[in-house]
C-alpha cells in the first residue's frame, strides 16, 4: 500500500460523505430520507473532530435554500437527498442555477413516482437532465457506477462547480448508495479558487456583491439567459465524460449509466461468451450528454439497446444522438427491481433478432 | 447632528438657489429612486435601517437577505452586500450565510406573506435553532406586491382582493400574531413589535433595529423585530388615512411593545 493511499470498505453514501470532508467542504445541509440518510449521519459523527459544518434542516426546501445562502457567501457547500426530497428542492435549484452559485447536489435515486419505494431506480433521469425546476438552466450531471466513483465525483463535482459557477448534480441510486465496496482515498491537493463575487461583507476595496436571480427587465433577463447559454456551450465542449467498453469491434451496443451500466458490463461478457460482439457505452456525464461518440458508434453498430431502471428516459437522448442511423430500443425494469445480467442478455438477444 | 450644526447650517448651492443643509440622507442608501408607493412604510423602514448601519459603522460587515414581496428590490437601495431569496426562504438563506460567516451581521427583511405564510416553517425553525441573526418583519396585513390579496395577518373583516367581503375568520382563519407565536421559543432572544407611522414610532423602531444588530454579538439567538406597516395602495387609502388605520385598527390587534427582552446579565455581557 502506498503511503498516500487510504483504502476502506464503505457504503457509497459514506464514501461520498468522507470524500466531501476530504474535499474541503465547508458546510452540508440536509434532511433525512432513505436511501441516503447515512450521509448526514456520517457527517454529524465526524463533525466534532474535523473542520466543517453539518446541519440538519427542517425540510429539503430549507436545506437547498441554506445551500443557496452558504454558496452565495463563498462556502464550498453540499446537500444530498433522494427522489421525493430532490423534487422538493427544485425551486431552490432553479434559483441557484440562475444566480450561478457553485455547489454540489446529490440525488440518490429511489423508485417513484410519489412516495414510491426506497429501492434503487433511475426514474429521475429526465428531472436531472431536462430541468426539474423552472426556466432555462442546466446542471452538470455526474453518474457514478461504484462506491469509488461516488467518492471521486465529489472532488470532481466541487471543482467543476467552482470552475463554471454552476450547480453540479451527482445522480446516484439506492443500490450504489447502499452497497459496500472497496474505496481508495488518494491524498489530493484541494484547490479553492477565490470568489470575489461572494457576499462576505462589502469591504471598502471592492464593489458590493449581490446574489440574485431577479432580472425584471426582459432585455436584462435575456442577456442573463444568453450568458448562461454561453456557459452551457462551454461545458458541452469541455466536460463530456464517458466510458467505452469493448466498442472497438462491436456489432451491437448497449448504452447504460450508473447501476445499469454495471449490469450491462456483465451482459457484454455473457453475450461475448455466446459469440456476440457487443460493446457498452457508459455516459458518465448525463449532461453534457456524450452524443458525439454515440453518433460515431452508430456508423459501426447494427443496433443499440438502452438499459435503464426506468420506463425509458435516457433513450430519448440516445435517439437524438443517433439521429435515425440505427435502431434504438429500450429495456428497463421499474419499481426498484434490479434485473439480472441474464435477464438483460435474454432481452438483448430478442432485440438483435429484430434487426 | 449637534446644536452647533443646527445653528450654523451648511449651505448647498444648486443653480440660483441656496439651501440650508439640516438633514442628510444616510450614505448607506444608494441614489436609486425608491419604487415604493407614496407613503409606504417600506421606504421608512429602509431609511431607518440604513441610518442604523451607518451610525454603527458596520456597512462592511452586514449581509442582508431580501424577500419576495414589495421589498424584493431592497438590495437596490441599501449599499451593502445582499442575497435575494426565494419567496419565504429568507431565514434559511440567512442561516446558510451566518453559519459560514459567523462574525458578520446578517439580517432578513420580509413581508407577512413571505414570513408568515409560505415561509412559516423556515421562520419557526430558524428561531428555534436560535440563529444569531436579525429578522425584520414588515407586517402590512396584505400581499402588497401581488396587488392586495389576503395575508395571514389581514385583520378580521379586512377587505382584500381575495376576501372581497371582508376576512371571515371562520372560513379563512384568524390573523396570525407571529411575534407572540415565536417569543416563547428558547431560540428567540429579543422580540419586539414596533411601527413606523409617527416620528416617535420611527425613533423607537430605529432603537430596536440597533439592538437587533448589537445582540448578534452575544450569540444568543434571533432578534425578531416586527414592524406594523401600511399599504396605502392596496388598502385603498391615502398615506395619512393608512397611518390612521395603523393607529386605530392594526395596533389594537397587534399592540406595540417589547414581547421578549434580554436579561440584565445578558446586557451586562454586551458591555
Ligand atoms: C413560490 C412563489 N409563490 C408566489 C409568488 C408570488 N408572490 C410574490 S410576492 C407575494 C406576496 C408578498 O406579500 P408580503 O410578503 O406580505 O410582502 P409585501 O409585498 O406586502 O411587502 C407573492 C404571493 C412567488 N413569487 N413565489
Ligand atoms: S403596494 Fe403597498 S407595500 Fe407595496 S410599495 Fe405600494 S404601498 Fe408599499
Ligand atoms: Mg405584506
Amino acid at each position: 500500500m502506498e503511503q498516500n493511499e487510504d483504502i476502506r470498505l464503505m457504503k457509497g453514501n459514506e464514501a461520498m460523505a468522507e470524500a466531501a470532508i476530504q474535499a474541503g467542504m465547508d458546510a452540508y445541509f440536509g434532511y433525512p430520507i432513505t436511501p441516503q440518510s447515512e450521509v448526514l449521519e456520517y457527517l454529524t459523527r465526524e463533525m466534532p473532530n474535523r473542520n466543517f459544518l453539518a446541519l440538519q434542516a427542517e425540510s429539503e426546501v430549507a436545506s437547498i435554500n441554506m445551500v443557496y445562502g452558504a454558496a452565495g457567501a463563498g462556502a464550498r457547500v453540499m446537500t444530498s437527498s433522494s427522489s421525493p426530497g430532490w423534487s422538493l428542492m427544485q425551486e431552490g435549484v432553479s434559483y441557484i442555477a440562475s444566480a450561478q452559485l457553485p455547489c454540489l447536489l446529490v440525488n440518490v435515486n429511489r423508485g417513484g413516482p410519489g412516495l414510491g419505494t426506497i429501492q434503487p431506480s433511475q426514474g429521475d433521469y429526465f428531472q436531472a437532465t431536462k430541468g426539474g425546476g423552472h426556466g432555462d438552466y442546466r446542471l452538470l450531471v455526474l453518474a457514478p457506477n461504484s462506491v469509488q466513483e461516488m467518492a471521486d465525483f465529489v472532488f470532481l463535482g466541487f471543482e467543476l462547480a467552482d470552475k463554471y459557477r454552476n450547480p453540479v448534480l451527482m445522480l446516484s441510486d439506492g443500490a450504489i448508495g447502499q452497497m459496500m465496496e472497496k474505496v481508495v482515498f488518494h491524498k489530493r491537493e484541494i484547490n479553492k479558487i477565490p470568489k470575489p463575487w461572494a457576499t462576505t461583507g462589502k469591504t471598502p476595496d471592492r464593489e458590493r456583491s449581490i446574489i440574485t436571480s431577479l432580472f425584471i427587465q426582459p432585455e436584462k433577463m435575456e442577456k442573463v439567459n444568453l450568458e448562461l447559454l454561453k456557459k452551457y456551450d462551454e461545458i458541452e465542449k469541455n466536460e463530456v465524460r464517458y466510458e467505452e467498453i469493448m466498442t472497438d469491434d462491436a456489432d451491437y451496443l448497449l448504452v447504460a449509466y450508473g447501476l445499469s451500466a454495471r449490469i450491462s458490463h456483465k451482459v457484454v461478457l455473457l453475450a461475448r461468451e455466446r459469440g456476440l460482439k457487443v460493446g457498452l457505452l457508459r455516459p458518465i456525464t448525463l449532461w453534457p450528454f456524450p452524443a458525439g461518440v454515440l453518433n460515431k458508434l452508430a456508423d459501426k453498430v447494427k443496433g443499440m439497446l438502452v438499459v435503464e431502471l426506468n420506463a425509458g428516459q435516457m433513450i430519448e437522448d440516445v435517439k437524438l444522438a443517433v439521429n435515425g442511423k440505427v435502431k434504438v430500443e429500450h429495456y428497463g425494469r421499474m419499481g426498484g427491481i434490479i434485473p439480472s445480467p441474464e435477464d438483460v442478455e435474454e432481452n438483448f438477444e430478442k432485440f438483435i433478432k429484430t434487426l | 447632528m449637534d446644536n452647533k450644526e443646527l445653528v450654523t447650517p451648511q449651505c448647498i448651492v444648486e443653480g440660483d438657489e441656496t439651501y440650508d443643509l439640516v438633514f442628510e440622507k444616510s450614505h448607506v442608501m444608494t441614489d436609486t429612486r425608491l419604487h415604493y408607493c407614496p407613503g409606504c412604510g417600506h421606504s421608512v423602514a429602509h431609511q431607518v435601517l440604513a441610518e442604523v448601519i451607518q451610525e454603527m459603522g458596520i456597512q462592511d460587515s452586514v449581509i442582508g437577505v431580501a424577500p419576495v414581496g414589495c421589498s424584493v428590490f431592497a438590495y437596490d437601495y441599501l449599499h451593502i452586500d445582499w442575497q435575494e431569496a426565494a419567496h419565504g426562504r429568507a431565514t434559511a438563506v440567512a442561516t446558510g450565510i451566518k453559519r459560514c460567516l459567523p462574525d458578520k451581521y446578517v439580517f432578513t427583511y420580509q413581508g407577512d406573506g413571505d414570513l408568515a405564510a409560505i415561509g412559516t416553517g423556515e421562520t419557526i425553525h430558524c428561531v428555534n435553532r436560535g440563529e444569531n441573526i436579525m429578522i425584520l418583519f414588515i407586517n402590512n396585513g396584505v400581499y402588497g406586491m401581488t396587488s392586495g390579496q389576503m395575508a395571514p395577518t389581514s385583520l378580521e373583516g379586512m377587505k382584500t382582493t381575495t376576501s372581497p367581503y371582508g376576512r371571515d375568520v371562520h372560513m379563512m382563519g384568524y390573523p396570525i400574531k407571529v411575534s407572540e407565536l415565536i417569543a416563547p421559543l428558547p431560540g428567540a432572544f429579543y422580540v419586539t413589535r414596533q411601527t413606523v407611522h409617527t416620528p416617535n414610532a420611527v425613533r423607537k423602531t430605529k432603537k430596536a433595529i440597533e439592538n437587533g444588530f448589537k445582540y448578534q454579538k452575544l450569540g444568543k439567538g434571533v432578534s425578531f423585530i416586527e414592524i406594523v406597516s401600511n399599504c396605502p395602495s392596496n388598502w385603498k387609502m391615502t398615506p395619512i388615512q393608512s397611518n390612521q388605520f395603523i393607529e386605530n385598527e392594526m395596533l389594537k390587534y397587534y399592540p406595540v411593545g417589547d414581547i421578549k427582552v434580554p436579561s440584565k446579565e445578558d446586557l451586562k455581557e454586551l458591555k
